[in-house]
């Protein structure tokens, strides 16, 4: 088998944004936007990080949310659920 | 254009005529003088590079990582402790194949403290992935500084240099040295083209993640690179040559070797010492001749294997010790020997342990002591006292 | 051969331009079309301790790396490490002592082999320099003495490491001493 390799392993930037790691999750946070007080805590938190602010909305980018439910445990008023995700 | 200069000026004044776009550093004795006078350089507008005063080796090390990525031209310089602090950084320069170069202005390990020369730090940096070549004298140290730069920075090798020079002895000595000429420089190191390069419009990722899947072949490509750099060493020592007029065209060099029996191998300032001693064997009629180690990485071993072939012993000294072992000069050499028919007596000595002055006389009264069965085949301290451990 | 090397050690304090002797004379012996070497006693360098630096001259490349252990010629910037500094150690029977002292070799008293020089370097540099650094005295002493180096040479020297008046004054300082060791 031949591989191919680059000098001193260079690589492109972004090749990870190809790798969807939404498709991970078997919990999927579901956010209750009456409750959210904006306190940020979950984006802060967030390993990946796919939670962002839009309009004093908060929004979880489940294409690469693995469902690791940090954002619901930091949660101050308790309003992110995991719910589980039927596939 | 031929002066009396200290050997720290005859570096910083090669580094000149080399114009690298990037000098970082973190000073340490006895390298300082080199830096110091680099940085006056450009303090008074004779060099343009840009000059990063680091907070450590490490991060001077590291600057020039991220320096040569860009694609720039490096060089930087350290000693002992300096060089062990850069550890990690010297895989991580060799692994991205950045051709950087650095003067290492050799000196002893701590502890206990000590100033003074032996090449305890440079040997013990071998497996880095660096090329390292040895410098007998001022004029070599500073005609290898600009022989490293064409051969770290060809396409076939890309991988960084180290020069060694003997710390103080040559460091820190003034001899008349032939300094190169800005026009000559130029004519015989090509401006570096770093094919692939970072910058902020096209950003790359450098020494990225290897799995298990690729690793082994990264390391393989650099075993490869190892090989080709002899040939690419040869070929820029020849190139020097044929415009300078001085210098080596092999990876070693041969002192009275054609009808030795015994050859004497050593590395660094210590073969001129070597080679007075050979001279008053030979006028005692013992058949002693010296071979010179340039590039210890790579290692000349079909070089040493030739030079080896009719002596029937050979003798290694060497400024440090692989503790636990031997010194590390002399396994190499005998890994190299392994394969003759009639394999030549092995003897090493570790000497010139942190600036411990080699005398001729100490390096002839060895000789002999080898020659006439007085010592056994191994390696040995070649000049220490009685010494006593108090254990309590 | 290491025959026609001539060895040279120069005992001085830290701070009295030891090593930057060795430097110009170095300098000097190579415009004079010969082959020289100069490097300090590698150490901790203090003001005022006392330190050793050498130099070898001689017709063909220099190769020894070594110290010198027995000198042609030793060069004391300071009368008083003669008793502290064992400067005579290693003098070759034949070899030269050149000391700065304002007494004379016969009043000087010590157990250096070999010819004994003295010159009054101190009173001279203060006469000079109006300061008492006696290195490049010592040095346009030292080749009055040895006949090794030309003067004019050693005055170049000095000119290249030491720029204007400080320069002039240093290479009168050294012709000064030159001359008086001669017809001393």
């Amino acid at each position: 088998m031949e591989v191919e390799i680059t000098l001193g392993g260079v690589a492109r930037p972004g090749t990870a944004r190809k790798n969807k790691t939404g498709t991970w999750k078997v919990y999927m946070p579901v956010v209750d936007h009456k409750k959210c007080i904006l306190c940020m805590r979950c984006l802060h938190n967030c390993p990946e990080p796919c939670i962002t602010s839009v309009d004093d909305k908060i929004e979880i980018d489940l294409d690469y949310c693995k469902g690791c439910g940090i954002c619901s445990s930091v949660c101050p008023v308790d309003a992110i659920d995991m719910v589980y995700e039927e596939k | 254009m031929k002066k009396v200069v200290e050997g720290s000026v005859a570096i910083a004044h090669a580094v000149k005529t080399i114009r690298p776009d990037v000098i970082a550093a973190y000073p340490i004795t006895p390298q300082t003088h080199i830096v110091e006078r680099l940085s006056e350089y450009i303090a008074d507008g004779e060099l343009k590079s840009e000059y990063v005063r680091a907070d450590s080796e490490f991060s001077a090390i590291s600057i020039l990582v991220g320096a040569s990525a860009t694609g720039a031209r490096t060089f930087t310089s350290t000693s002992s402790q300096g060089l062990a602090l850069m550890h990690e950084v010297l895989f991580n320069a060799s692994g991205m194949r950045l051709p950087i170069v650095m003067v290492v202005a050799n000196r002893a390990l701590s502890a206990p403290l000590n100033i003074w020369n032996d090449q305890q730090d440079s040997i013990s940096q071998r497996d880095s992935g660096w090329i390292q070549l040895y410098a007998e004298d001022i004029q070599e140290a500073h005609d290898l500084t600009l022989q490293a730069y064409k051969i770290s920075e060809d396409i076939e090798v890309r991988l960084p240099s180290m020069v060694c020079m003997d710390g103080f002895i040559l460091t820190h000595a003034y001899e008349p040295v032939d300094l190169f000429e800005d026009e000559e420089v130029q004519k015989f190191l090509p401006p570096y083209d770093p094919k692939v390069y970072l910058t902020t419009e096209d950003p790359l990722t450098f020494g990225a993640l290897a799995t298990p899947e690729y690793y082994t072949e990264f390391r393989y490509v650099m075993q490869q690179a190892m090989e080709r750099a002899k040939k690419k060493i040869r070929k820029v020592f020849t190139e020097f040559k044929e415009m300078f007029n001085r210098g080596e065209e092999s990876l070693i060099s041969l002192y009275k070797m054609e009808d030795a029996d015994i050859a004497i191998i050593t590395l660094g300032s210590l073969t001129s010492t070597v080679r007075e001693a050979v001279d008053r064997l030979r006028d005692k009629g013992i058949k002693a001749g010296v071979v010179k180690i340039i590039s210890y990485r790579p290692f000349p071993e079909e070089e040493i294997r030739k030079s080896l072939d009719k002596v029937n012993s050979f003798i290694v000294f060497e400024k440090d010790i692989s503790l636990g072992h031997e010194g590390a000069v002399f396994t190499d050499v005998k890994s190299v020997v392994y394969h003759m028919k009639d394999r030549p007596s092995a003897f090493g000595f570790a000497v010139g342990l942190g600036g411990r002055d080699v005398r001729e006389s100490t390096i002839e009264k060895l000789i002999v002591e080898c020659i006439e069965g007085r010592k056994k085949e191994g390696f040995y301290f070649g000049d220490v006292k009685r010494v006593k451990e108090i254990l309590k | 051969m290491s025959a026609l090397i001539i060895e040279v050690r120069i005992h001085g304090r830290g701070g009295q331009g030891s090593v930057t002797a060795a430097e110009m004379l170095a300098v000097a012996a190579f415009k004079d079309g010969m082959y020289s070497q100069a490097f300090p006693s590698f150490g901790v360098e203090r003001r005022g301790a006392p330190v050793r630096a050498f130099l070898r001259i001689s017709d063909r490349k220099i190769t020894l790396k070594s110290q010198i252990y027995e000198p042609d010629y030793i060069i004391v910037q300071d009368p008083t490490l003669i008793h502290i500094d064992n400067v005579g150690e290693g003098l070759k029977k034949d070899g030269m002592a050149i000391i700065n002292s304002d007494k004379s070799p016969e009043d000087l008293e010590t157990d250096i082999g070999g010819i004994v020089r003295t010159i009054d370097a101190t009173r001279l540099a203060i006469e000079i320099l109006g300061r008492p650094i006696t290195n490049t005295a010592m040095i346009g002493a030292f080749v009055g003495a040895s006949g090794l180096i030309s003067i004019d040479a050693v005055k170049e020297a000095i000119k290249e490491r030491f720029s204007g008046e400080m320069g002039e004054k240093n290479a009168r300082l050294a012709e000064v001493a030159f001359e008086k060791i001669k017809v001393a």
